[in-house]
């Protein structure tokens, strides 16, 4: 009996817990983080033995300016003015003052160690929450001296993911078409670089026209065409050996080859007969699927991550436009619906986006739209633009621009650029020579 | 078998009956709504900004010099009244010296009580003289009155406001706590869209809005698999919390927000 009343009791006791006032938080910023990045600090001895070696007087501030550069070009943090600090980065490595880091306004605080260990370069570094007070991530890493670079990118690319919850892209390499000389006599190399623009090296020589280099989304294999003897080649190249091969002639007007998501086969485009359709081969045993059948003109295949979808452009409607359709061919969809001519479409890494070519009232435009044509953006406006390739998480876009030439041909120019998400974070990516058709590669440490 | 359905009906039905007299949210209290002022917006233009007519302007001066007048004459007579109370031929005795040093003290007092006395005859006397520019500040003090006499009336105690606790807080209150966590929050751009991106915290705070004590409500969920993106989204609405502390709260009814849930969902912004 007495439990009864008990259990009665109980039911009315938790009537407080009503009282309790919610407030829904549906809105933020989207300012940059406010990041103070301290240089890795040295021994006397380190810093001697990698001076030898790397002709460097202090490796541990240049793989922070490295960390620096990268966060800054993200637009997602703002990198703190290293005057500002109170702080010695030794000191601050092993137990930092967070009063001092809150007072310059930092939210995250990076610190770090270099040492020579065994002729190789030994990374320690450490992330901060200031504001909480507490470590978030510490990690150490060692290599080759002359891999310093790719460790400032490696450290980049663990901040990132810790702090924004997506993967990191900075790790990675682009090839691209690197350009020289007058419009009408243009030679085209291969080429590929850090994705900062550091490190460029050049993969063919020049004497045949190269066009639309692909990373293979799962390893540093890269496919291509090249016109040898006025015939399209697609070519396989495997960055980390230089060995080459030639996957195919094919007839025709061949365009665009590109990966699977597996690596095992390519997509691409050729004329037969006159009309231009979607065709797979199988990398193992080079057997090529027909994928459309159609009078209009399909070209630029791209596969969703999952490899269950292809979107690529075709004029079947009349006017240039994207179609989304099974791997097989089957169920053909149009999903691009606005006006002007849509191209070169390109699944995100993600799976949730398309990105696009769209060309309106003699204006070229990159946009985005999701992958059933719902919600189109367009990110970016000008006189001539194409070829957008993803990072691989999926945020941020690298396409090409040339500009205006006068009426003698001249001024010609042909730059990469990058721009996420956002449409606001838009960027000149440098490098040595003119540049088109970049391609990004996958994570090189996963 | 009927006797046991009859007895189990009984008590889900007097079960029922307890909690809607009981439980606070069923419970609809009468809206005490505060009397409707309808007020009209004229504007002032040519015509309905008149100036005063020459002889209204000549009273009005005759008036105020009288004023200026009373006001000296007051103030220069009041002094020698009190005196006259005072008997300086008595011999004074110790008690009465007690008395008299309560009177000294009166007399510092008796100037400012004159003072009272002038201003109350000089606003009588304008508010027999209408001016149609003082309405505002009319209308203001009326208001002041009011407000006066509420606040005596309802004079609430700590414990009293207790009672005001389901209300929550007032929209413009909400207003300003949510404008300023939303500066404070940076949200983690790389997050799926497609999950649940929603974080709950439950905050202990200070009077003056401090933080004391911030508690994840889903914590179990931070060291799920797959759910790595949780952990960043909470981390980033401790810092905004950290950030923007003390929180722009109410200055009264602590006992109403001194327990808050502050509820983070990043999807709307995410979503665009």
């Amino acid at each position: 009996m007495i439990l009864r009343y008990l259990f009665i009791l109980l039911i009315f006791l938790p009537l407080n817990a009503f009282a309790l006032i919610e407030v829904d938080i549906t809105r933020g910023n989207l300012n940059p983080l406010p990041i103070a990045v301290t240089p890795l600090s040295m021994d006397e001895n380190s810093k001697k033995n990698f001076k030898e070696i790397l002709k460097k007087d202090d490796i541990g501030s240049e793989i922070s300016i490295v960390v620096q550069n990268n966060l800054k070009k993200t637009g997602l943090f703002n990198p703190l003015n290293k005057d500002a600090f109170l702080q010695k980065s030794d000191i601050a490595h092993l137990k930092p003052r967070f009063e001092d880091w809150a007072l310059i306004k930092a939210q995250a605080l990076i610190t770090g160690r270099v040492t020579f260990v065994d002729e190789k370069l030994r990374v320690e570094f450490r992330l901060w929450d200031v504001l909480a007070g507490k470590e978030m991530m510490a990690l150490a890493f060692t290599t080759v001296p002359n891999n310093w670079r790719r460790v400032g990118h490696i450290i980049t690319d663990k901040v990132y993911e810790r702090l924004t919850g997506e993967q990191g892209y900075f790790d990675t390499r682009i090839i691209y078409v690197a350009e020289e000389g007058p419009k009408i006599k243009r030679i085209k190399k291969l080429a590929i670089m850090d994705q900062d623009g550091f490190n460029p090296k050049y993969l063919t020589l020049g004497n045949e026209l190269v066009l639309t280099p692909r990373f293979n989304p799962t390893n540093q294999m890269v496919t291509y065409l090249s016109y040898f003897r006025n015939l399209p080649r697609v070519y396989l190249l495997d960055i980390e050996t230089g060995v080459q091969e030639v996957v195919g002639d094919f007839p025709g007007m061949t365009f665009a080859p590109r990966f699977s998501p597996d690596g095992k086969k390519i997509i691409m485009s050729f004329a037969m007969d006159g009309n231009s359709d979607i065709y797979t081969m199988d990398l193992e045993n080079r057997v090529v699927e027909r994928i459309t059948n159609h009078p209009s003109i399909d070209t630029s295949p791209s596969f969703s991550p999952n490899g269950k979808y292809i979107c690529f452009n075709s004029d079947r409607s009349g006017y240039q436009q994207i179609y989304v359709m099974k791997s097989d061919g089957s169920k053909v969809k149009r999903i691009s619906f606005g006006k002007g001519l849509y191209g070169t479409p390109v699944w995100s890494p993600r799976g949730d986006l398309i990105a696009f070519t769209k060309l309106h009232k003699g204006k070229f435009y990159i946009g985005v739209m999701r992958t059933d044509g719902k919600g189109e953006r367009l990110l970016t406006e000008n006189f001539y633009q194409e070829a957008p390739s993803w990072s691989p998480n999926g945020r941020v876009l690298i396409f090409y621009r040339e500009t205006k030439t006068n009426s003698k041909g001249e001024g010609f120019s042909a730059k990469l650029w990058s721009i996420d998400l956002t449409g606001y974070n838009e960027r000149l990516v440098e490098t040595e020579t003119d540049a088109s058709d970049p391609s990004w590669s996958s994570l090189l440490s996963k | 078998m009927t006797r046991n359905i009859i007895i189990s009906s009984t008590f889900h039905l007097l079960i029922i009956i307890i909690a809607t007299m009981s439980l606070p949210f069923l419970v609809k209290k009468p809206i005490d709504l505060p009397p409707i002022i309808s007020i009209d917006l004229i504007q002032i233009t040519d015509k309905t900004n008149i100036p005063f007519a020459p002889k209204a302007k000549k009273i009005i001066e005759e008036v105020k010099k009288k004023e200026k007048e009373k006001e000296k004459l007051v103030s220069e007579q009041a002094p020698p009244k009190k005196v006259k109370k005072e008997k300086p031929d008595s011999i004074p005795l110790p008690d009465e010296k007690i008395e008299k040093i309560k009177k000294q003290e009166d007399k510092k007092q008796n100037p400012e009580k004159i003072d009272s006395e002038v201003k109350q005859v000089s606003e009588f006397e304008k508010e027999e003289l209408f001016d149609p520019n003082n309405i505002a500040a009319l209308i203001d003090k009326s208001k002041e009155e009011r407000a006066e006499e509420i606040y005596e009336k309802n004079k609430l105690t700590q414990d009293q406001d207790k009672s005001i606790n389901i209300i929550g807080l007032s929209l413009s209150e909400e207003d300003a706590l949510k404008a300023q966590i939303f500066g404070c929050w940076s949200i983690p751009l790389g997050l799926p869209y497609n999950e649940n991106l929603l974080v709950r915290i439950k905050l202990k705070l200070k009077p003056d809005g401090s933080v004391i004590r911030s508690e994840i409500l889903d914590h179990a969920r931070m060291n799920k698999p797959g759910q790595g993106f949780y952990k960043v989204l909470a981390e980033s609405a401790l810092r905004a919390i950290q950030l923007c502390q003390p929180l722009r709260v109410p200055t009264t009814g602590y006992e109403r927000w001194k327990d808050l849930q502050l509820n983070f969902d990043a999807r709307e912004m995410l979503e665009g």
